[in-house]
C-alpha cells in the first residue's frame, strides 16, 4: 500500500476555559487537555493512544471527531478538512467516522432493546424500511459474533463483553471507514479483553477500517496497533512503529510505562528492571513549564524546566520530543536504561512456556 | 519465615438473599495463609474474592449476606487462636484495625473527609498501639515517609481531598500498617491507579511487608501485579477455589482450564507473541447451587462427569486432597484428573487449541 495518510491531524489544541463566578463568570484559564499533538493513520491501520489518567486521550478522539470544535489545528480525513467543515457538511461525513466507548453500560440506553440500539444510527441519517433495517441489525449481530434472537433482548441481560459487542455493532452500522475506540476494553475482565481485541482485528481485516485505539497501559495496545504514540498532560512524548517502540522506548516516559506494566510471569515479574517515577501526574491546569515531564523525570536537566522539547525524528518513522536523548552525556544514561528495560522485558519472552504458541499452526 | 500458619480458612460458604433467588457467592473456600507470606486472589468479577475475605472478618452486609458454614481460625503472633466466625462481632472489631489491617480500591470510602490525613493515622497509633499523646503525632508523620510522601510534617494537616489517588492510598498503606497487624487484606488497592503509580505503591507495599513480616491476602484482577507480589496464588471461579500453588508453579504449569485461559488471554509485552486465546461465553449464574464445575459451560475439555459432580481439589499429581493446608500445586478439575494431561508434573507444552485463538493481521 502507499505511504497514504488516511487520517491526519496537525498541531491539535484542545483547550476547556476555566470559569469563576456565578452571575457574571469571567475566564480565568484554561486546561490544556489537548496542546499540539500531530500523527498519521494510514488506510486500514491502527494508532495505539497511549497514556495516563487525565493525559488528553478521550479529548483528542473528541476532537479529531468533531464532538468538540478543536482551539486550533486541522484534522484531514480522507483529505477532508473536518476542522473546516459547516455543521450541514459535518452531519454528510459522519456515517464515515464513529466512536466506540470505554463504558458500554452507560452508553447503551438501558430502555431500549438491541435492535433499536443498533439501528439508530440508520434510522437518525434517515433511514426509515423496516425490513432494511432489520436485515442490517441481523447482519451486525452476526458480524459481531452475537445470536440474531439477541435482538430482541435489553442491554442489562447481557455480560460485559457482549454488550461491548453490541456498542461495536452500533458503531459499524453506517459503514464508516475509520473509527476512534476509547478504551473500549479496559471495563473488561481480562478472560473477555482479548476477545473484543481479537473481534476487532478481525472487523479491521475484514472490512479494512482504521483505528485511533485508546488505552492507558501499553500491554493490549501493541496486539492490535501498527503504530503506537506516547501521551503525556496534553502532548505526544514518543512515536513509533509497534515493534520499533518496543525495541527502542527513548523517551523515559515511554520507559517508565514500560517498565511499569506488569508482566504475568513471576520470576520475571519479581526481578525486573525497574524505572519508578516520583509523585503524581500534574493537572493539566497547571502544566510545568518546559517539558511537561521534567517534574518527574529522572534525566532532567536546567533546559528541560523552560524550554519545551519539539518531536524530532530521531529513527527512521521513530519521532521523540526531549531535549536529552541525543545528548552526549545525559543521553547515554537514558540509553543505558533503554537497555536495561528492553533486556529484563525480552527475558520474559524466553521464560517458560508460551501459552499462545501451542496453537501457532492449528489456530484460527 | 514462611513457616507457621496465622490463618486456617475452611469451607466457607456464603449466600446472599435476593429478589431473584439465593446467590451462592462463596462456595467451600478453604486455604491456610503462612506467617510473613503473600497470597495473591485472582478471577474475574464476580468469582466472589472479595465476599470471601470480608466475611472473615464479617464485613458482609448480614442480611441479605450469610455465612453458610465454614471457620477461620486467627493464629496471632502472641495471642490464642480464635475462630473469626464465631466471635461476638464485639470482639472482632477489636482484631480489626488492630491485627488485622484492610486496605481498599477506594481509599475515599475508608477515610473520613472532615478530619485530616495525620489525625485519622495518629489516631489510629493511639487506638491500637500502647503509644499516647504527642507521640502518635510523631509516629503519624514518620509513616507518613515511610509510605513516601514528601514533606510529610506538612502534609500531616492536610485533609483527604487535598491528596490525589495515589497518595490517598499511601496514606490507607499507613493506616494499616500502623499497628503492625499480623495480616493485611488489600482488595485491588491498585486498580483505579495509574500504571506508572501503582508500580511504586506495589513497589513499596512489598517492601514495608517484608520488613514487618506481614502476611498479606492481595486481591486482584491483574495477573501482573500478582505474579509479582505474591509467593501463593489462589485462583477463583464462581465462588469456588479452582487452583491454588506456589505461583511460579502455576503460572509456568496451569492445571485447570481456566486458569491456562486466562494466562493465555494476557498479552505479554516482551514477547512476539501474536495471538490472545479466547475464552468464550460468560461469567457463571450463582443463582443454582453448585452441583456441576462451574466453568463447565465454557470449557473446551468438558466430559459427562463435570457436568454430573463439582470437582473437589486433587493435587496436580492425580491424587486426592484432603488437606488444605499441605503444600503443593492443587486443582479442582475431573478432567485434569482422568485424562491424558495429567500426571506428569514436568510437562510444558500447554495446548491451548481447544480455546478459540484470535490472530492479528
Ligand atoms: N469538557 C471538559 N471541560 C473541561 N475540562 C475537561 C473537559 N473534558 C476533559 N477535560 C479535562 O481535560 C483533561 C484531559 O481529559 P481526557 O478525558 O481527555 O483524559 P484521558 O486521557 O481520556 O483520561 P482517562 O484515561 O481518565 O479517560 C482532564 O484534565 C480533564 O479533566
Ligand atoms: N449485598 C449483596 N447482595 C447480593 N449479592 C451480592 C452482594 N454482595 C455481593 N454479591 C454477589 O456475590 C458475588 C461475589 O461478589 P464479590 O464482590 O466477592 O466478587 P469479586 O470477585 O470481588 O468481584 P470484583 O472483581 O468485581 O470485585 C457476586 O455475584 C455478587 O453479585
Ligand atoms: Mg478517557
Ligand atoms: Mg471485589
Amino acid at each position: 500500500m502507499i505511504d497514504r495518510p488516511y487520517v491526519r491531524v496537525d498541531e491539535l489544541t484542545q483547550h476547556f476555559p476555566i470559569k469563576r463566578g456565578v452571575v457574571i463568570s469571567r475566564k480565568v484559564g484554561a486546561v490544556k487537555a489537548v496542546d499540539g499533538v500531530s500523527f498519521t493513520i494510514r488506510s486500514g491501520e491502527t494508532l495505539g493512544l497511549v497514556g495516563e489518567s487525565g493525559c488528553g486521550k478521550s479529548t483528542t478522539g473528541r476532537s479529531i471527531l468533531r464532538l468538540y470544535r478543536p482551539t486550533s489545528g486541522r484534522v484531514l480525513l480522507d483529505d477532508v478538512d473536518i476542522t473546516a467543515l459547516k455543521p450541514d457538511e459535518l452531519r454528510e461525513m459522519r456515517p464515515k467516522m464513529q466512536m466506540i466507548f470505554q463504558d458500554s453500560y452507560s452508553s447503551l440506553n438501558p430502555r431500549h432493546s438491541v435492535a433499536k440500539i443498533v439501528a439508530e444510527p440508520m434510522v437518525i441519517q434517515g433511514e426509515k424500511d423496516g425490513t432494511k433495517l432489520r436485515h442490517r441489525v441481523q447482519e451486525l449481530l452476526d458480524l459481531v459474533g452475537l445470536d440474531a434472537d439477541h435482538a430482541k433482548r435489553f442491554p442489562h441481560e447481557f455480560s460485559g463483553g457482549q454488550r461491548q459487542r453490541i456498542g461495536i455493532a452500533r458503531a459499524l452500522a453506517l459503514n464508516p471507514s475509520f473509527v476512534v475506540c476509547d478504551e473500549p476494553i479496559s471495563a473488561l475482565d481480562v478472560s473477555i479483553q482479548a476477545q473484543v481485541v481479537n473481534l476487532l482485528a478481525a472487523l479491521q481485516r475484514e472490512l479494512g477500517l482504521t483505528y485511533l485505539f485508546i488505552a492507558h497501559d501499553l500491554s493490549m495496545v501493541r496486539h492490535i496497533s501498527h503504530r503506537i504514540a506516547v501521551m503525556y498532560l496534553g502532548r505526544i512524548m514518543e512515536q513509533a512503529d509497534y515493534d520499533e517502540l518496543f525495541r527502542m522506548p527513548m523517551h523515559p516516559y515511554t520507559q517508565s510505562l514500560m517498565s511499569a506494566v506488569p508482566i504475568p510471569e513471576p520470576s520475571v515479574e519479581k526481578a525486573r528492571t525497574r524505572m519508578i517515577l516520583k509523585g503524581d501526574v500534574p493537572s493539566p491546569a497547571r502544566p510545568p513549564s518546559g517539558c511537561v515531564f521534567h517534574t518527574r523525570c529522572p534525566f532532567a536537566t536546567e533546559r528541560c524546566s523552560f524550554e519545551v522539547p519539539e518531536p524530532r525524528e530521531i529513527r527512521d518513522r521513530h519521532a521523540v520530543a526531549c531535549h536529552n536523548v541525543d545528548d552526549v552525556f545525559v543521553g547515554s544514561q537514558i540509553e543505558a536504561q533503554r537497555s536495561a528495560i528492553v533486556e529484563s522485558l525480552e527475558s520474559a519472552a524466553g521464560e517458560g512456556p508460551d501459552r499462545a504458541f501451542a496453537s501457532m499452526d492449528t489456530g484460527a | 519465615m514462611t513457616g507457621d500458619t496465622v490463618l486456617q480458612v475452611r469451607n466457607l460458604a456464603v449466600e446472599f438473599d435476593s429478589i431473584d433467588g439465593t446467590v451462592h457467592a462463596v462456595n467451600n473456600v478453604s486455604f491456610d495463609l503462612k506467617r510473613g507470606q503473600t497470597l495473591g486472589v485472582v478471577g474475574e468479577s464476580g468469582s466472589g474474592k472479595s465476599v470471601s475475605m470480608m466475611s472473615l472478618l464479617r464485613l458482609i452486609a448480614e442480611p441479605p449476606g450469610k455465612i453458610t458454614s465454614g471457620s477461620a481460625v486467627f493464629l496471632p503472633r502472641n495471642g490464642e487462636p480464635v475462630d473469626l466466625l464465631q466471635l461476638p462481632k464485639r470482639w472482632l472489631a477489636r482484631i480489626r484495625g488492630d491485627r488485622i489491617g484492610f486496605v481498599f480500591q477506594d481509599p475515599m470510602s475508608s477515610l473520613n473527609p472532615l478530619m485530616t490525613v495525620g489525625e485519622q493515622i495518629a489516631e489510629s497509633v493511639r487506638k491500637h498501639t500502647e503509644l499516647q499523646g504527642s507521640v502518635c503525632r510523631d509516629r503519624a508523620v514518620e509513616l507518613l515517609e515511610h509510605v513516601g510522601i514528601p514533606g510529610a510534617a506538612e502534609r500531616y494537616n492536610n485533609y483527604p481531598h487535598q491528596f490525589s489517588g495515589g497518595m490517598r492510598q499511601r496514606v490507607m498503606i499507613a493506616i494499616a500498617i500502623a499497628c503492625n497487624p499480623d495480616i493485611i487484606i488489600a482488595d485491588e488497592p491498585t486498580t483505579a491507579l495509574d500504571v506508572t503509580v501503582q508500580a511504586e505503591i506495589v513497589d513499596r507495599m512489598q517492601k514495608l511487608t517484608k520488613e514487618l513480616s506481614i502476611s498479606v491476602i492481595w486481591i486482584s484482577h491483574d495477573l501482573g501485579v500478582v505474579a509479582g507480589i505474591a509467593d501463593v496464588l489462589m485462583v477463583m471461579y464462581g465462588g469456588s477455589v479452582v487452583e491454588r500453588g506456589e505461583i511460579s508453579r502455576v503460572y509456568s504449569h496451569p492445571r485447570h482450564p481456566y486458569t491456562i485461559g486466562l494466562l493465555g488471554a494476557l498479552p505479554k509485552l516482551g514477547a512476539a507473541q501474536k495471538r490472545l486465546v479466547n475464552i468464550g461465553g460468560s461469567p457463571p449464574s450463582l443463582f443454582s447451587p453448585p452441583r456441576q464445575c462451574a466453568f463447565a459451560a465454557r470449557c473446551p475439555w468438558v466430559f459427562d462427569r463435570c457436568k454430573a459432580e463439582r470437582p473437589p481439589l486433587f493435587f496436580a499429581t492425580g491424587s486426592h486432597s484432603e488437606d488444605p493446608s499441605a503444600h503443593g500445586h492443587v486443582t479442582a478439575c475431573f478432567y485434569d484428573l482422568e485424562k491424558d494431561r495429567r500426571r506428569d508434573p514436568d510437562e510444558t507444552g500447554i495446548d491451548v487449541t481447544a480455546f478459540e485463538v484470535g490472530q492479528q493481521g
